[in-house]
């Protein structure tokens, strides 16, 4: 695993953040100076690759592209997997993201006063494209599998992650570098902050994203990237990977429905298949890491699907968007990357700011503390614009 | 601007924008290795140059021009042309 995003670095920060429940959210002069209604926004700075990345590749790397890039750097280190296997070998790639809005924005206006698309660089091109972080991931990881990018909305990342263990399970790759990445610049969320969907809690960035919570007004944007690699259990034998973790269930929906109101039904269904395909009673599943992004429609209608599907038994459910922002493209991977590190260290993270439930809220288990707590299956929910659903269940690696 | 003053900006400029040493670009040293470009980023030698000194130089020109000797000479030829 790896991960870069406004709660660290790398995983030993990320788990130290989450451990003590700490936010990675502020608020932006920039953004209201370009008439944000609202300001808040997830913080972190964009890696100077300087050194590391040529300056002929660096051109072609939006943000999020870098954030993947030390992502996928440190999970490939820790995966064990070295230049020289991933040369020898079909090394595929799954990564999610849906916009690129600031190398698009940027193009555009260079083009517009200048009248001229020589001025725009031989980069932008690459920059612009959906697929820019696999294009760039591939070319510099010398990847030679299937090299792809998923986009689903806030549901990208996970479905990268689902898709790959459906392609594993089926024999046609034994490795795959998955994740989700997402840009963090005003432009690529502007038109979102437009349609009334964040919380204007600005005189209290930390406290503004509340899932869960009755006093909740709506999502903070953020970002970054987060891979996970997963492999046949063949394959990580045979190269003595350490394994961490199981993928043994991926379940999806469609809500058929509104653009942008999630429904009940959708995401119920999601939640119904990833069980019976994880082959797992629901009473297996110790913590439920929620969509929930602090919208007040969202999080009732994922809490009342919870609640349903799992009726007569209370997992412990609690959203990581609390102390991140809603990481959108990337938030399905990186939501995998953060149950992973409190299951490989005991706790689950507290649902920060949920200081008092709604109706619906309260028939679940959230806790707004830390959980000092072993488990060893988690499932995790990812919703996005579209009505596109997805949901992972991931158990503990026993020999 | 006088002809050493020009040469001594566009060394500065091509360093800093291809990252290499400024010291490596001499009058009689091959472009294309210097500032290793490759088929792409000659764009980006193009819209460096344009930009910072107004010359537009079409690709098909630019692929004549070999060593820096000969891209000063083309772009000072065409400022002073102005």
């Amino acid at each position: 695993m790896g991960v870069y995003s406004c709660l660290g670095k790398n995983l030993d920060e990320v788990r130290e953040s989450l451990y003590n429940g700490k936010s990675g959210i502020i608020f932006d002069p920039v953004r209201k100076e370009m008439g944000f209604r609202s300001a808040l926004t997830a913080h972190l700075e964009i890696p100077d690759l300087k050194g590391q990345v040529s300056r002929n590749q660096r051109v072609y790397m939006p943000e999020q592209a870098k954030y993947a890039y030390v992502a996928t750097t440190e999970a490939l280190r820790n995966a064990r997997l070295d230049q020289d296997y991933i040369d020898s070998h079909e090394i595929g790639l799954l990564y999610g993201n849906d916009s690129t809005a600031d190398a698009v924005v940027k193009s555009v206006d260079t083009m517009r006063e200048k009248k001229d698309t020589t001025l725009v660089g031989s980069g932008a091109i690459f920059q612009s494209m959906n697929s820019t972080v696999t294009m760039n991931l591939g070319c510099l990881f010398r990847l030679k599998g299937i090299n792809l990018t998923v986009s689903g909305a806030c549901a990208s990342g996970s479905h990268a992650i689902g898709l790959g263990s459906l392609l594993i399970k089926w024999g046609l790759q034994d490795c795959i570098v998955c994740g989700g990445a997402q840009e963090v610049n005003p432009y690529s969320i502007g038109s979102f902050d437009g349609i009334n969907a964040f919380s204007t809690r600005e005189s209290d960035p930390t406290k503004a994203s509340r899932p869960f919570d009755r006093d909740r007004d709506g999502l903070v944007p953020g970002g970054g990237a987060a891979t996970v690699i997963i492999e046949s259990y063949e394959s990580a034998v045979k190269r003595g990977a350490p394994i961490l973790a199981e993928v043994i269930g991926y379940g999806f929906s469609s809500n058929g429905d509104h653009m942008s109101v999630p429904n009940v039904d959708g995401p119920s269904r999601s939640l119904e298949m990833c069980l019976r395909e994880a082959h797992v009673d629901k009473k297996d599943i110790a913590y439920i890491n929620a969509h929930a992004t602090s919208t007040p429609v969202g999080d009732k209608n994922e809490a009342k699907a919870i609640a349903n599907v799992f009726e007569g038994y209370k997992p412990v459910v609690a959203s990581t968007k609390a102390m991140t922002g809603h990481e959108m493209w990337m938030a399905g991977s990186s939501e995998i990357v953060y149950s992973m590190l409190m299951m490989q260290n005991d706790f689950i993270a507290p649902n920060i700011n949920f200081e008092n439930p709604d109706e619906d809220s309260a028939r679940l288990n959230i806790p707004a503390k830390r959980l000092d707590t072993h488990f060893d299956m988690f499932l995790s929910n990812s919703f996005g614009f579209g009505g596109t659903n997805s949901t992972l269940i991931v158990k503990r690696f026993t020999k | 601007m006088d002809r050493d003053t020009f040469i001594e900006k566009l060394n500065e400029l091509l360093a800093e924008e291809f990252e290499v040493d400024v010291q490596t670009i001499h009058p009689d040293s091959t472009i294309k290795i210097t500032l290793a470009l490759d088929s792409l980023s000659f764009v980006d030698l193009i819209a460096v140059i344009e930009n910072e000194f107004g010359v537009k130089i079409p690709g098909q020109e630019l692929k004549e021009l070999k060593v820096f000797s000969q891209l000063y000479d083309y772009i000072y030829d065409k400022i002073e042309q102005k």
